[in-house]
């Protein structure tokens, strides 16, 4: 044995090592190649079909034999309605014309590089968590602009417009900067729900005011379930929009458009701040701190377990917990408590908006029959076909008349009906992005105990700010 | 033939030389390009210089991102070699000498594919079982058995302090295995006379093991610190299956690529997202390069 300086030449282990270190390095960030789908190939080299003869049954122009391309986000709603209901209604509509279908449960991993490259499908559902930024595809002129399908006659009756067959708000929940550019299909009622099974058990009724609410999550306690939860491992937006709500209910829906506007200390309203002061003791007195740790079907699962009371969600609660409901649970609907006499709002006001998005490709190459496929889908023989499959309320008003839905949607839909005007929404985690990410984990830190409401309004607000100074961020106002 | 050999050997070269450019090479370059632009992914980007460094620099969750990577280096790497060396002495020279020869503790053969497990599992797998591992309720494998004796649940990914941790364990649990087998293949080629000389010399196993096993390995070693400390910046797969709210609580877990991804597909600023992309090629680059430079030293040639 002996101890031999390096030689320097040849090939030893060393050297090996030194190599096979230096591709490794070059092998790890493999994220830094995500820049490798190309910014070169761009902008239209896509050549658009020339325009159909209109005519009555053809408003808006289309070519009957050019082919559209549907990409459905094949998620909690499914791709059945799409393939059953909408694509044979416009096949009916044009029989010379070819639909292509295509289903995808990651919408940006599968589309982005087709934007990229200017050869983007005609029609997408643009939805799910892989969903692609509309803020950002708005900015990007991507979008085609709706207004020529709400002005068009609708299907089934042509002295009314499309636009007057839709419940009100639908347009403006699609709307950027006041143009429309995507079409919210879904009606979305959002609440906090109950078992109705399990409060009639106990006698226990829905609470209308913050003293009746805290007095029903302290009976809730008493009988060992836990009253109030909901999942801060990837769904504290739940939560956030309950505080939210809460705001609007006791400063008026200004609260929420200067919210969304990025107006200067929008989130420092003593509106937010009082709703924020109320949800933080919830969540200390009421709730579990291990719900942190847990994803949204954990939390859903163990209310359908009779373990979690109340839990904040929207009307597709329902339909995605069906397989795990124990049968007589009966889903019920309660809007976001009130805080007190003084409140802007009467107690029945709540959030609800249209959901689950889509959109015409601008710079695909048959844009009109995007548009006609929209047409068709906002049909009363559209809607309805939908709500058949999936089981949800869409925005056509007469789509969902005589449907008997199941307990929960019925629910819903008649806490809508007793809301009247008193109807809001919000837009700002659609517009920014960022923005949403901090309220998701401000609100884990204020729920589970970290930070008190100044802290949380203080947080937010920063980011907003940052959000409204930022020049790279298209800005949008409502 | 020797006039010939350039033109055979560029010959060979020349198709996998293209292939690495076009898809390594070309790629990277084309991530420095891109995060001097406001690129958001659809139409053409436009050039903005440094502005994307220069908001590095006040970007909280980028530096949280930096401050855990700098825990994870020198975490990782110590626990994994630390325990992986253990496991791989006791394998192959921990156990009693028969014929002259070094042997394994009693089943080595059966530990060693036992250790090798975790390995062949895919990392996403291995983040979704952990979730079951440290679910906080009684459903949790740990916790279920904590609360089965009426100890209160810990709450190992959601403590702000405890998280950073719980995911070093898994990424630990993880690597182990691959050491031990690399340190055994090394422990293999150490002679047995030299371990029988000190042996007779009245080396017990503690002085058998520093004084002979650890000098003789130290290049397996540096192999072994290089590529844990690589893994350190990259940790992506399981903080994004396995943390609270994608590096939660509040950052607390949270990683370079994991910024990386969010920026680039939540928010679609790519320009942004590849700004952060070069930041983190250049700290691997100069770990890789000091690693290097810090352990070289003259190798024991037998």
């Amino acid at each position: 044995m002996s101890i031999t300086p390096e030689h320097p030449a040849a090939l030893d282990r060393r050297a090996v090592l030194r190599r096979a270190a230096a591709v490794g390095v070059l092998a790890t960030p493999a994220i830094g190649l995500l820049g490798a789908c190309a910014t070169s190939g761009s902008d239209g080299d896509n050549e658009q079909v020339a325009g159909g003869t209109k005519s009555e049954k053809n408003p808006l122009g289309v070519k009957e034999d050019a082919a559209i391309e549907v990409v459905i986000f094949n998620g909690g709603y499914g791709e059945k309605y799409a393939t059953d209901v909408h694509e044979p209604l416009y096949k009916k509509a044009f029989p010379k014309a070819e639909v292509k279908h295509q289903a995808t449960q990651a919408v940006s991993t599968v589309l982005q590089p087709r934007f990229a490259s200017g050869n983007p499908p005609e029609f997408v559902n643009n939805s799910g968590e892989k969903l692609m930024d509309f803020g950002a595809l708005v900015a990007d002129g991507q979008l085609q602009d709706l207004t020529e399908l709400w002005d068009a006659p609708s299907v089934d009756d042509p002295t009314k417009k499309v636009r007057d067959t839709v419940v009100p708000g639908t347009i403006e929940a699609g709307s950027f900067n006041g143009k429309p550019f995507v079409l919210y299909y879904v009606s979305t009622v959002f609440g906090i729900w109950y078992s109705g099974k399990l409060f009639k058990d106990n006698g226990w009724a829905p609470a209308k005011n913050w003293d009746e609410f805290i007095a029903l999550l302290t009976k809730i306690k008493a009988k060992g379930i836990t009253p109030y939860g909901y999942a801060g491992a990837n769904a504290a937006y739940y939560q956030w929009n309950v505080i939210l709500t809460h705001a609007a209910k006791i400063g008026g829906t200004d609260v929420l458009k200067n919210i969304d506007n990025l107006e200067d200390g929008a989130w420092q309203q003593d509106a937010v701040k009082q709703a924020a002061t109320a949800w933080a003791e919830v969540g200390a007195k009421f709730s579990d701190k291990s719900f942190e740790g847990l994803k949204h079907t954990d939390v859903q699962l163990r209310q359908n377990q009779y373990k979690v009371a109340l839990y904040p969600s929207g009307d597709w609660l329902e339909g995605e917990q069906k397989k795990d409901t124990p049968a007589g649970f009966d889903y019920q609907l309660m809007p976001v408590p009130s805080m007190s006499a003084s409140d802007k709002l009467p107690a029945t006001a709540l959030r609800a908006t249209a959901g689950e998005g889509y959109f015409v490709s601008a710079k695909s190459k048959n844009p009109k029959g995007g548009l006609e496929y929209m047409r068709q889908m906002l049909s009363t023989a559209g809607a309805k076909g939908f709500t058949e499959v999936v089981k949800a309320p869409t925005v056509v008003t007469a789509g969902s008349e005589g449907f008997a839905f199941p307990p929960g949607v019925a629910s819903s839909q008649a806490a809508l009906k007793a809301a009247g005007q008193d109807v809001f929404n919000l837009y700002f985690d659609g517009w920014y992005k960022e923005l949403d990410t901090e309220a998701r984990t401000a609100t884990n830190e204020l729920m589970f105990g970290r930070i008190n409401a100044d802290a949380f309004v203080e947080r937010i607000q920063k980011r907003a700010d940052a959000i409204k100074k930022d020049s790279s961020v298209t800005k949008f106002k409502r | 033939m020797r006039h010939g050999k350039y033109p055979f050997v560029i010959g060979f070269l020349f198709a996998p030389v293209a292939l690495y450019v076009t898809f390594v090479i070309w790629p990277y370059a084309q991530a420095f390009q891109i995060s001097m632009t406001n690129w958001r992914g659809l139409s053409a980007p436009q050039w903005v210089g440094f502005d994307n460094y220069r908001r590095l620099l006040d970007d909280g969750a980028f530096w949280k991102a930096v401050q855990h990577h700098g825990v994870l280096l020198l975490a990782l790497p110590l626990i994994t070699i630390a325990i992986a060396l253990f496991f791989a002495f006791l394998l192959n020279v921990g156990g009693k000498s028969s014929g002259g020869q070094r042997q394994g503790v009693w089943g080595a053969k059966f530990y060693r594919v036992v250790f090798f497990f975790p390995q062949v599992l895919a990392v996403a797998i291995i983040a979704v079982l952990f979730q079951m591992v440290y679910r906080p309720n009684e459903s949790g494998l740990i916790n279920g058995v904590l609360m089965k004796f009426g100890i209160e649940p810990i709450l190992f990914l959601v403590k702000p302090n405890l998280a950073l941790w719980s995911i070093i364990a898994v990424l630990v649990w993880q690597a182990v295995g691959f050491y031990v087998v690399l340190f055994s293949a090394g422990m293999a080629s150490i002679p047995g006379e030299i371990y029988e000389a000190a042996e007779m010399d009245g080396a017990t196993k503690v002085t058998l093991f520093f004084r002979v096993t650890l000098p003789l390995l130290w290049d397996t070693l540096q192999v072994a610190w290089v590529y844990l400390g690589i893994a350190a910046f990259d940790a992506f797969a399981i903080v994004a299956v396995l943390s609270v709210d994608g590096g939660g609580p509040d950052g607390a877990t949270t990683v370079l690529a994991m910024e990386i991804y969010r920026n680039a597909f939540v928010y679609s600023k790519y320009g942004y997202a590849s700004a952060m992309g070069v930041a983190l090629f250049f700290l691997t680059l100069t770990f890789a390069a000091l690693t290097l430079r810090l352990t070289k030293r003259e190798s024991v040639e037998y």
